[in-house]
Formats: structure tokens, sequence, C-alpha cells
């Protein structure tokens, strides 16, 4: 097989660019997952995380998370020591499937969170968020 | 973490039956997350407020299992249904075994 120059540069940016595509979780934050979900696949669907994609100060970063119908959300700092952050479980008089709250984050990371739907399935949504000075003392 | 604790909670006065209502709660708490040290070196130990609920005439709204990562003062908002007059009553368990109560009527017209 001849490759020109072209094509050699192309193939070395494409799998550049495929290493780096998938989210990186830590190994803390994928045992929490699995927790979690039970090993179940997680899919996308009608979730939404809103999260400051620059936050000054890493110990209180304000955040969203909405999932209509879902029956618990979990939120993960995957670059926390450690990336638990909480579990919300709605009850029955639960007015719509959102909160919001406030959370400490140790630097620049990933904030994952994940929705169980009342048929067992796993949704999921992320954000990126810049921190200036990390929330976890020193 | 016994001291200082004082729950805060925002709820309206009235509701229609039915009617979606936005709730704040803000609880006075270091939430120490058991990652810091002290001048000389030693960690702090974890003392955090490890659940939240939220119910109405008995019946659940809201249950939260609370983490280290949550901030100092922990804020939350969220909505609940409200079908009749009733009391919300808010709960926070501490990690060292203190429960702190509050509650909140709301009149339906």
């Amino acid at each position: 097989m001849n490759l020109t120059r072209r094509e050699t540069l192309a193939l070395g940016l494409g799998a550049t660019a495929l290493a780096l595509l998938p989210i990186r979780a830590s190994a803390a934050a994928d045992d929490q997952i699995a927790a979690f979900t039970g090993g179940a696949d997680i899919g996308t669907g009608d979730i939404t995380l809103t999260a400051p994609e620059i936050a000054e100060n890493g110990n209180t970063v304000p955040v969203a998370v909405n999932a209509p119908g879902a029956a618990a959300i979990m939120l993960l700092a995957t670059g926390n020591p450690n990336p638990a952050v909480g579990t919300f479980n709605f009850g029955p008089l639960a007015g719509s499937h959102s909160v919001s709250t406030r959370i400490r984050l140790a630097g620049t990371q990933d904030v994952l969170a994940i929705a169980r739907m009342p048929d067992g399935s796993f949704i999921q949504a992320s954000a990126t968020v810049k921190v200036t000075i990390g929330g976890c003392g020193g | 973490m016994a001291s200082g604790v004082k729950p805060r909670v925002k709820v309206p006065k009235s509701a229609t039956a039915g009617e979606t209502i936005t709730i704040k709660t803000l609880i006075s708490h270091k939430m120490e997350s058991g990652q810091r040290k002290d001048g000389d070196g030693n960690v702090i130990p974890r003392s955090i407020i490890n659940r939240f609920t939220c119910d109405f005439n008995g019946e659940n709204v809201v249950d939260v299992t609370m983490e280290p990562a949550i901030s100092t003062n922990p804020y939350f908002q969220f909505e609940a249904t409200v079908p009749a007059a009733g009391e919300f009553t808010f709960t926070w368990y501490d990690d060292d075994g203190d429960v702190y109560t509050d509650s909140k009527s709301i009149a339906v017209n």
C-alpha cells in the first residue's frame, strides 16, 4: 500500500482525534457508575446538565440538572479525589425531575450526570468545567 | 458539628391544588470534606450532612444522598407538586448522628 504524504498526514490526524474523543473517566468514577447502573449500558436522552464553563472558585460551583421522568439522578465529578457528588431520588410528589445545587470541584474536569429512568434504562449528560482555584483545600 | 446549624427554607405561602412550586433550602454547615489538612499536616476528619429529604404530608418529594463534594452550606432548589393543603417537612442527617428538621405549611386556594 503506497500512501502519499497527504494521506499519511490525514491518517495520523484521524488516529489522534480517535484517541482523544472518548471522555476518560477515572477508575474511581467508573466504580461509582457501575455501582449506580449495575453495569447497564448508558445511552443519551432527554437530560440536561447546566454548569458554568469557567468556575473561578472550585468551592462552590452551581450546577443544575434536569431529566424529565427520571427516577434518580447521580452527579459525578470525575476529577475529584472522591468522584461521587450526590444522588437525587425523586418521590411521587416531585414537581419536576430537576434540581440545582452547589458542588466542589478539585480542578478542571468533566462533570457527569446519569439518570435512571423508571424502565431501568440510564441516560447521561456531561459538562466540562474549567476551575481556576480548586475546591479541596491543600 | 452540632453548633450553629441553621436550616433555612423558602416555600410559597399558598398555591392552587396540583400546582408545581419551587422550593429552596439552605442549611449552614461547614461540610468538612475529610480532604483538608490543618496547620500540622493532620487530616481534618470528615464531618458532613450525608442525607437530605423533603416530604409533603408523609409523601416523599426528594431524597438526596450527599457526598463531601457538596459545598459548604448545602443549597438545593427543586420543585414539588402540591395536591392539597398541608405541611412540608425537611430533614437533614448529619454524620455525627444529629438530625435537623424544619417544616413549612402551605395553604391551597
